[in-house]
């Protein structure tokens, strides 16, 4: 009960000032550009349309979700308390968990809800320029979806965590922007770079494997490019995946504990902090 | 009478400094206490203390039958806290705010929003937090503590922004709740305004407890003198009147007023010496310490003490 109260404030609060509305119309609009603008190089002829934008659509997604969830979360904690909302806040009945757990899900309910309405605007937009669009690629679709919602909720709870560790804001925003330039960008550089250097002498598959699901962002990258057959050929992985041993439920897995393992540890943090 | 707050030995240590120095007491029902001391003296640590809010270093505390340090938080739908600066969300409005607060209470929330008119924000209780006066968030944060009936009420220099009518309607109504049982804890420097209101007195000085009182105990340990002012007609400028005692400090104050230091049990005799007399006294006062002077007593003597 006490943990609804605090996401419903969440919501209405996130509603009130705009973040709503700018992640919903900042995802819909790439979203729609990617669609129209996307199926040049390919063409119109022979293609499904659907599975080129959700190949384009999920490598979006890798950039902007984990950033917008940075830039909701890293604030959650840190920032009630030097506002000191937080103070009053927790002198109610309310447990410190059940303050975490309400702001999680309230957050993940605006995340995804910008997530279902700005992608689903691309797909209306093919349904309403009369593409096919077959039940395969819309399942394909529909999964790319509730991955980016979970990568989503991944990153939310890592900047919970950071939130709940950190002095003061401003320290939280830069160690946010540090772990996104880092998982998001330097990370699959410098695996590529260790791997061309390798030469697969000493980095087995199983090590590789290791490698990629240590990321929660590769952990995405895989499950929509590598997960559906008709869909990992446009993006170039079809070699990839019928090699790799990482299946969709280990990669659902790791997804599922990049976001309850650092969410129990902002917990656990957040129980021990004095205000 | 029923305690509903218990400080046993409790310390609370900031690195080397010791906010809080074994400090004991136990506040029962129907209790208005006021928590003097100087900024830093250890009154909001108390506060947060009970609240949970931080943890003991030694010593333990129980709140409305919770252990507030192990995150215990049953009895806190019967606690109100307002806070030194509170603060709010400012996206939501007065009424949004107050109605959130009553849900975590489980409080009816029509009822919750009549006490936004109680505290006299009214009209303004539609607008944005953010737009709000210092003035207007106390009066919303004093709405939001005094939510359901609360048994414990721990105030935070309450008055600090407040007018002196609302002021006025702020003391009645926590008049109101400790004359129906409720324990109220509120720390303020507006000694003058606490002296005839509150029933008890805890002094603190770096941390530690220096007195712990009514009033009236308080005087008598403090041993402070009573001024009485007598108008003396007749009398030169610089002269005391014959019957004034010579083991008794005597000063005069402008052209008519003679003031004379009496210890407690001295009172009654001086004034009967005044008035037997015979010499034309027109007017008396007599003024017993004041809460100022009995902080000020009290504050020195633990500074002389080791």
């Amino acid at each position: 009960m006490n943990v609804l109260i605090i996401a419903a404030k969440e919501i209405h609060q996130a509603i009130r000032n705009r973040w709503v509305l700018a992640a919903t119309l900042l995802l819909a609009g790439l979203a729609l550009s990617l669609t129209f603008l996307g199926s040049a190089p390919t063409g119109n002829v022979g293609v499904r349309a659907l599975d080129v934008v959700i190949v384009s659509l999920s490598s979006l997604t890798i950039f902007l979700v984990p950033l917008i969830a940075l830039l909701i979360s890293h604030d959650a904690i840190i920032g009630e308390m030097e506002r000191g909302t937080m103070l009053l806040l927790l002198s109610y009945p309310i447990a410190r968990w059940q303050v975490l757990l309400g702001k999680f899900l309230g957050h993940l309910a605006v995340l995804g809800f910008a997530t279902c309405l700005g992608y689903g605007a691309a797909v209306g937009a093919l349904a309403a320029t009369g593409s096919d669009i077959d039940g395969d690629s819309l399942l394909a679709f529909a999964a790319m979806v509730g991955s980016s919602v979970l990568l989503g909720a991944a990153f939310v709870a890592i900047g919970y965590l950071v939130s709940a560790l950190v002095r003061d804001r401003g320290t939280a925003a830069g160690i946010c922007v540090g772990l996104w330039l880092l998982l998001v960008l330097i990370y699959d550089m410098a695996l590529l770079g260790v791997l061309a250097l390798d030469q697969g002498r000493s980095i087995s598959a199983t090590v590789l494997n290791a490698l990629l699901l240590s990321n929660p962002t590769d952990a995405y990258r895989l499950i929509n490019l590598t997960g559906f057959a008709n869909v990992s050929t446009f993006a170039g992985m079809a070699g990839l995946a019928q090699s790799t041993s990482l299946t969709i439920p280990v990669l659902l897995t790791t997804l599922l504990s990049w976001t309850l393992l650092p969410l129990g540890l902002a917990a656990v943090a957040f129980s021990r902090r004095e205000l | 009478m029923t305690a509903t707050v218990h400080v046993s030995d409790v310390t609370k240590a900031y690195g080397r400094i010791r906010a809080v120095r074994d400090a004991s007491f136990t506040l029962g029902q129907g209790e208005l206490v006021a928590l003097i001391g100087h900024n830093g003296a250890g009154k909001t640590t108390l506060m947060k203390l009970m609240l949970g809010l931080i943890r003991p270093t030694s010593g333990s505390i129980e709140v409305l039958g919770d252990n507030p340090a192990a995150g215990e938080f049953a009895g806190r739908r019967q606690l109100g806290y307002l806070p030194e600066n509170v603060s709010f969300d400012p996206a939501l409005t007065g009424r949004e705010t107050q109605a959130f607060y009553a849900r975590l209470k489980r409080e009816p929330v029509a009822k919750a929003l009549e006490l936004l008119d109680a505290v006299g924000l009214g009209a303004a209780s539609r607008r944005r937090v953010n737009t709000y006066s210092k003035g207007m968030r106390q009066r919303l944060g004093l709405a939001q503590a005094l939510l359901g009936q609360p048994r414990v009420l721990l105030l935070d220099e309450p008055t600090t922004g407040l007018d002196p009518e609302l002021r006025q309607t702020f003391y009645d109504i926590i008049a109101r709740l400790a004359a129906a049982g409720a324990t109220v804890l509120l720390s303020s420097h507006a000694l003058t305004e606490l002296e005839e209101r509150a029933g008890r007195v805890i002094i603190m000085n770096r941390g530690i407890k220096v007195a712990d009182g009514s009033i009236d105990e308080l005087r008598r340990l403090a041993r402070l003198p009573t001024r009485i002012r007598l108008r003396v007609a007749g009398l030169a400028p610089s002269e005391l009147p014959g019957w004034a005692p010579k083991d008794a400090t005597c000063r005069r104050l402008n052209g008519h007023i003679v003031e004379i230091d009496a210890a407690p049990e001295r009172k009654i005799e001086l004034l009967h010496r005044a008035t037997a007399a015979g010499n034309s006294v027109e007017d008396v006062d007599v003024v017993p310490p004041t809460l100022d002077e009995l902080y000020a007593h009290f504050l020195r003597q633990s500074e002389q003490a080791p």
